[in-house]
C-alpha cells in the first residue's frame, strides 16, 4: 500500500527548517479539556497528515493553527519566530490558508467570482477603480489549468462543478493567495473514488510547489495515499509522529482508535475495518 | 488525463449555442417580458400609447417606480428584504415637506438632509436585523407600520390636524436646485425638435412633450450606476457573495455587514428620492404616499430575475420589471379592458417570473 502509490512524495528532509512549529498546545473550553499537549510541525513542501477518530481533537487543533481558538497553552512558532494570532485575518495574512468543509464556495457565482471572493483585482483609481474582470478571468483559468481542470469558461457557475473540482478551486484558490500552509479539513470524506482521487493529485501538484500541506482526515487510506509524515491524535494528545514507510496501515488504524479496543473489535469483525 | 487534452479543451463539453448563454442572464425574463407586453399593447390598444407622449406617459409611474426597484434588486441581491420602503416614501416626504415649508430650509439643505435621514432610518433598519440574526422580512415589516403611523402622526403634528402637508410648491418654485428633481429635463432640444417638425406639436407650435421627465433620467442613471456597481467592481461582488452564501463570504474576508447595512441605507435613500420627487412634483405630501409601493418594487425586481433567496439577480432586469409595470398600469386605459385587470395581471405576471427564475437558477447551478 505504501510503496505503489503514483505520487512523487516529497522529500521531506530532515535537516529543513519547519514553516509551522507548534508546542505542547493545549486548549481549554471551561472545564473541557479539548488539547492537552499537541505538538505538531510543517515543513514546506511536505504533506503532514494529521489523522484522528471523531473527537480527538483534531477540528480543535486546526481552528487553533488558523487562528480561530487562542491556545490555552503552548507555543506557537512561525518560521523560527514566536507568534500570536488574534483572527483568523492574521493567520491569513501570515499565509496560513485553510480549506474547511464547506469550501467557502458560492454555487449561483461564477468560478472567477468565487476565486476573487473578497479580494478581487481592480484597476483605475479613485471613482473609476473597478473590478478587473478580464484579469481576474484569465488569473482564474490559468490556474484551475494548473490543477488540471479545463472551465468551461470563467463565468461557469461553481455549482456545476463536481465536489472534487469545488475542493479543488478552493485549494487553487488559497495557493494563488500566498498560502505557505495549506490547511486542509477532511477534504476527501464526502467524495467518490474518481473525485478523491482527483483531489489527492491536487495536493501532490500543491505539495511540489513548496507548501507545506496539512491533510487531516480519518481515513487511513487516503492518508498514506499521499502523506510523508504522520500524526495521531487520540483523546487530546498526540501519540507520536511517524514517516513514512516507518509505519504500517493497520499500526495506524490501531493508534487512532486507541489500540487495545480496536483489537478486540476486529476479532469479532474478522478484519473487516 | 493527458497535457495533450488538456490544452485542447475537455471534449465532453459541448459549444454552449447563442440562445443557451443568453437563457443564462438574469434580465432574459424581463426583456421578454417587456416584448411580450408591448406585442400586447400594439394589438389591444389605442395608437397613441406608442407616440411620445404616450411613451412618457407610461415610462413616467415606471421611472418612480423603477428608482425604488433597483434599490430593493441591489438589497435583494445582497440577500435581504424592504418590506418598509412604500411606508420610507411616505416618511422622507414628511421630513422633507417640513424642511421646506415648516422650516423654510432652501433644496441645497432640504434635499441632504432628507438623503441623511432616510439613509439613518435605513442604518437602523439594517442593524437591527444583522444583530439580531431575524429575518428582513420581519424586522421591516414592523417598520412598515412604524414608518406609516409615524407619517400619519408626524403630519398631523405638523400640520394641525391633516395628514396632508400644502404649499411646498410655493417655497421651492424659485430655488435653483428644483429644476433637479421636478419637470422636465432637456426643454430646449425639444423645443428645436418641434420647431424642425421631427415631433409632435400643439397648435401654438410647442411641443406636446415639453421634455422628458426628469425621474426617467434619475431612472436610466441609477439603473445603469447599479449595473455598473455589480458586474465591474469589488463592491458588487461582495454583493451577490453576501446573497449567495453569509458566512462562506465573510470566511473570505468580504465585510458582509457592512455590506447588508449599506444596502439597506440605500434602499431608503431611493425612497427619499422618490418622494422629494413626488412631492415637489405635486406641491404636497400625503400620509399615504407610496403606499404598497413596497411589494410593487420587490415584483419589479423578481421580474427582473432576483432570486427570493438572493446572490442572483440584475438591476438592468429590475429596470425593465418596472418598465412592464408602468406599461400595464397605464397601458389598459388606452384599452377597452376594465382598469382592475391590472391587478390579476399583476399577480400572475409574479407568478410566471418566479417559475421562470426557478427553471433558471437550476440551468445555472447545474441542478438536476
Amino acid at each position: 500500500m505504501t510503496e505503489d502509490t503514483k505520487f512523487h512524495h516529497g522529500d521531506a528532509a530532515a535537516d529543513v527548517a519547519p514553516i509551522v512549529e507548534m508546542k505542547n498546545i493545549e486548549k481549554h473550553f471551561g472545564n473541557i479539556i479539548a488539547l492537552a499537549g499537541v505538538s505538531f510541525d510543517v515543513k514546506p513542501g511536505e504533506c503532514h497528515c494529521l489523522l484522528g477518530d471523531n473527537g480527538a481533537g483534531k477540528s480543535t487543533f486546526i481552528k487553533t493553527m488558523s487562528g480561530v481558538h487562542k491556545p490555552t497553552k503552548g507555543e506557537i512558532f512561525f518560521e523560527g519566530k514566536p507568534l500570536h494570532f488574534d483572527t483568523p485575518r492574521d493567520a491569513m495574512e501570515a499565509g496560513i490558508a485553510t480549506v474547511f468543509q464547506d469550501l467557502a464556495m458560492i454555487p449561483l457565482m461564477s468560478v472567477t467570482r468565487n476565486f476573487f471572493m473578497g479580494r478581487e483585482p481592480t484597476k483605475g483609481k479613485g471613482l473609476m477603480k473597478r473590478f478587473d474582470v478580464e484579469q481576474a478571468n484569465d488569473v482564474c483559468m490559468e490556474e484551475m489549468r494548473k490543477m488540471g481542470i479545463n472551465l468551461r469558461g470563467p463565468d461557469q457557475a461553481v455549482g456545476t462543478l463536481s465536489g472534487g473540482e469545488r475542493q479543488t478551486v478552493a485549494i487553487a484558490r488559497a495557493v494563488y493567495f500566498g498560502a505557505k500552509i495549506l490547511i486542509l479539513d477532511e477534504p476527501t470524506s464526502a467524495l467518490g473514488v474518481r473525485q478523491t482521487s482527483n483531489v489527492l493529485a491536487t495536493i501532490d501538484k500543491v505539495r511540489s510547489q513548496g507548501v507545506g500541506v496539512v491533510f487531516i482526515s480519518h481515513n487511513v487510506r487516503h492518508a498514506l495515499a499521499v502523506g510523508d509524515r504522520f500524526t495521531v491524535l487520540n483523546r487530546g494528545k498526540t501519540l507520536g509522529t511517524a514517516t513514512r514507510g516507518e509505519i504500517t496501515p493497520e499500526q495506524l488504524q490501531d493508534l487512532m482508535a486507541g489500540g487495545q479496543e480496536m483489537a478486540e473489535l476486529e476479532g469479532s469483525l474478522g478484519g473487516t475495518v | 488525463m493527458s497535457d495533450s487534452a488538456q490544452v485542447a479543451g475537455d471534449e465532453r463539453v459541448k459549444k454552449e449555442p447563442f440562445m443557451t448563454k443568453l437563457m443564462k442572464r438574469p434580465e432574459l425574463g424581463a426583456m421578454a417580458g417587456v416584448v411580450l407586453v408591448v406585442i400586447f399593447f400594439a394589438i389591444t390598444a389605442d395608437d397613441s400609447m406608442f407616440t411620445l407622449a404616450g411613451i412618457m406617459n407610461f415610462m413616467t409611474p415606471a421611472a418612480q417606480l423603477g428608482i425604488l426597484a433597483i434599490g430593493a434588486a441591489l438589497l435583494m441581491i445582497g440577500g435581504e428584504f424592504d418590506l418598509s420602503i412604500g411606508s420610507m416614501v411616505a416618511f422622507a416626504g414628511l421630513f422633507f415637506g417640513v424642511c421646506v415649508v415648516t422650516w423654510q430650509l432652501p433644496l441645497i439643505v432640504a434635499i441632504p438632509m432628507t438623503f441623511i435621514f432616510a439613509a439613518f432610518v435605513g442604518a437602523i433598519n439594517g442593524n437591527i436585523v444583522i444583530r439580531s440574526g431575524l429575518p428582513s422580512f420581519i424586522v421591516t415589516l414592523a417598520f412598515l407600520f412604524i414608518l406609516r403611523g409615524l407619517s400619519l402622526v408626524g403630519l398631523k403634528a405638523a400640520t394641525g390636524g391633516s395628514t396632508q402637508l400644502r404649499g411646498v410648491r410655493d417655497v421651492v418654485e424659485n430655488d435653483w436646485l428644483a429644476p433637479f428633481f421636478s419637470g422636465e429635463a432637456f426643454g430646449g432640444l425639444f423645443t428645436w425638435l418641434a420647431e424642425k417638425g421631427m415631433i409632435d406639436t400643439f397648435k401654438s407650435g410647442a411641443p406636446k412633450v415639453p421634455g422628458i421627465p426628469v425621474e426617467i433620467l434619475w431612472f436610466i442613471v441609477l439603473a445603469l450606476a447599479a449595473t455598473y456597481v455589480l458586474l465591474r467592481t469589488p463592491a458588487g461582488n461582495w454583493i451577490f457573495a453576501s446573497g449567495g452564501d453569509s458566512t462562506a463570504a465573510s470566511n473570505s474576508g468580504v465585510p458582509v455587514n457592512r455590506v447588508k447595512v449599506s444596502l439597506f441605507m440605500l434602499t431608503a435613500c431611493c425612497a427619499a428620492l422618490v418622494a422629494i420627487i413626488t412631492v415637489i412634483d405635486a406641491g404636497s405630501t400625503d400620509a399615504r404616499r407610496g403606499f404598497q409601493k413596497e411589494f410593487e418594487a420587490i415584483i419589479a425586481a423578481v421580474i427582473g430575475g432576483c432570486l427570493l433567496t438572493g446572490g442572483y439577480g440584475s438591476a438592468i432586469g429590475a429596470f425593465f420589471g418596472a418598465i412592464i409595470f408602468g406599461m400595464v398600469v397605464i397601458g389598459l386605459t388606452y384599452t377597452d379592458f376594465d382598469q382592475d385587470w391590472f391587478q390579476v395581471f399583476l399577480g400572475a405576471m409574479l407568478l410566471i417570473a418566479v417559475l421562470f427564475n426557478n427553471a433558471i437558477r437550476k440551468r445555472v447551478t447545474g441542478e438536476r
